[in-house]
């Protein structure tokens, strides 16, 4: 399945790179296994907040083909 | 019920006048509450110069009409407003407008703050700040304490 991956804010500055396009094999792929594809290196900040097809969500999800992922910061708007 | 994510300034007077002219059913409401935020020059005990907000396009949108829906359903609205900036802001100029008519001044009051209270908690918007340190990241909102039997926390003497 082809999953588009988005980052803002301090999480775009954290990856270096604001979008991923991932091509992932496997029935189900959570959005944690998602991150582990993306970032290797580094565990899911704790405090990091998700969206998959701009609706809340957590690392437990899983995937369809299409998905949009975003990884981002908590919010500061208003 | 209109949301508006842009980029640039405005002037949330008018454009709240003007929508009432274009939008509002003559004579239905007795009360129109407007939350306006704007850019302080110090945040967390630094000067702030200017700010940068980024924002997720679509998703932004999305979840503040998902809030004004919400208050629609809670109290008794006749129509709301809701426009906020994205992209560079200057010192004192308006970064969020909330309008909301009622009938009645209670419903409107309560929608117009349960509106901004779940935009800043919902709305992927991110602020960045510039100070003579750098730039940073606003890592949290400042919170609403909520209208309880005591109000909000009374300023020192």
């Amino acid at each position: 399945m082809n999953i588009t991956v988005r980052y803002f804010a301090n999480m775009r500055d954290r990856m270096g790179r604001a979008e991923d396009s991932v091509s992932l094999e496997g029935e189900t792929v959570t959005v944690e296994e998602l991150w582990r594809r993306v970032s290797p290196q580094q565990a899911l900040p704790a405090n990091v907040l998700i969206a998959v097809n701009m609706e809340y969500t957590d690392a437990s999800r899983a995937l369809k083909n299409g998905d949009e992922v975003a990884f981002f910061p908590p919010v500061t708007g208003g | 019920m209109k949301v508006i994510v842009q980029e640039g300034p405005f002037d949330p007077y008018q454009v709240t006048r003007d929508y009432e002219a274009q939008s509002l059913p003559v004579g239905k409401h007795g009360a129109v509450v407007t939350f306006v935020g704007t850019m302080r020059d110090f945040n967390d005990g630094h000067n702030v110069s200017a700010m940068f907000l980024e924002h997720y396009p679509g998703m932004t949108e999305r979840h503040i009409e998902d809030v004004c829906q919400e208050a629609a359903d809670k109290w008794d609205v006749i129509d709301a407003l809701v426009l906020h900036r994205h992209g560079d802001i200057s010192v004192s100029e308006p970064i969020v407008l909330v309008a909301v008519w009622s009938a009645h001044r209670a419903h409107a009051f309560d929608a117009c703050r349960y509106i901004i209270n779940y935009l800043k908690e919902r709305a992927p918007f991110w602020k960045r700040e510039s100070t003579a340190q750098g730039q940073r990241w606003v890592e949290h909102n400042t919170e609403d304490p909520g209208v309880n039997s005591q109000g909000t926390k009374q300023k020192s003497a």
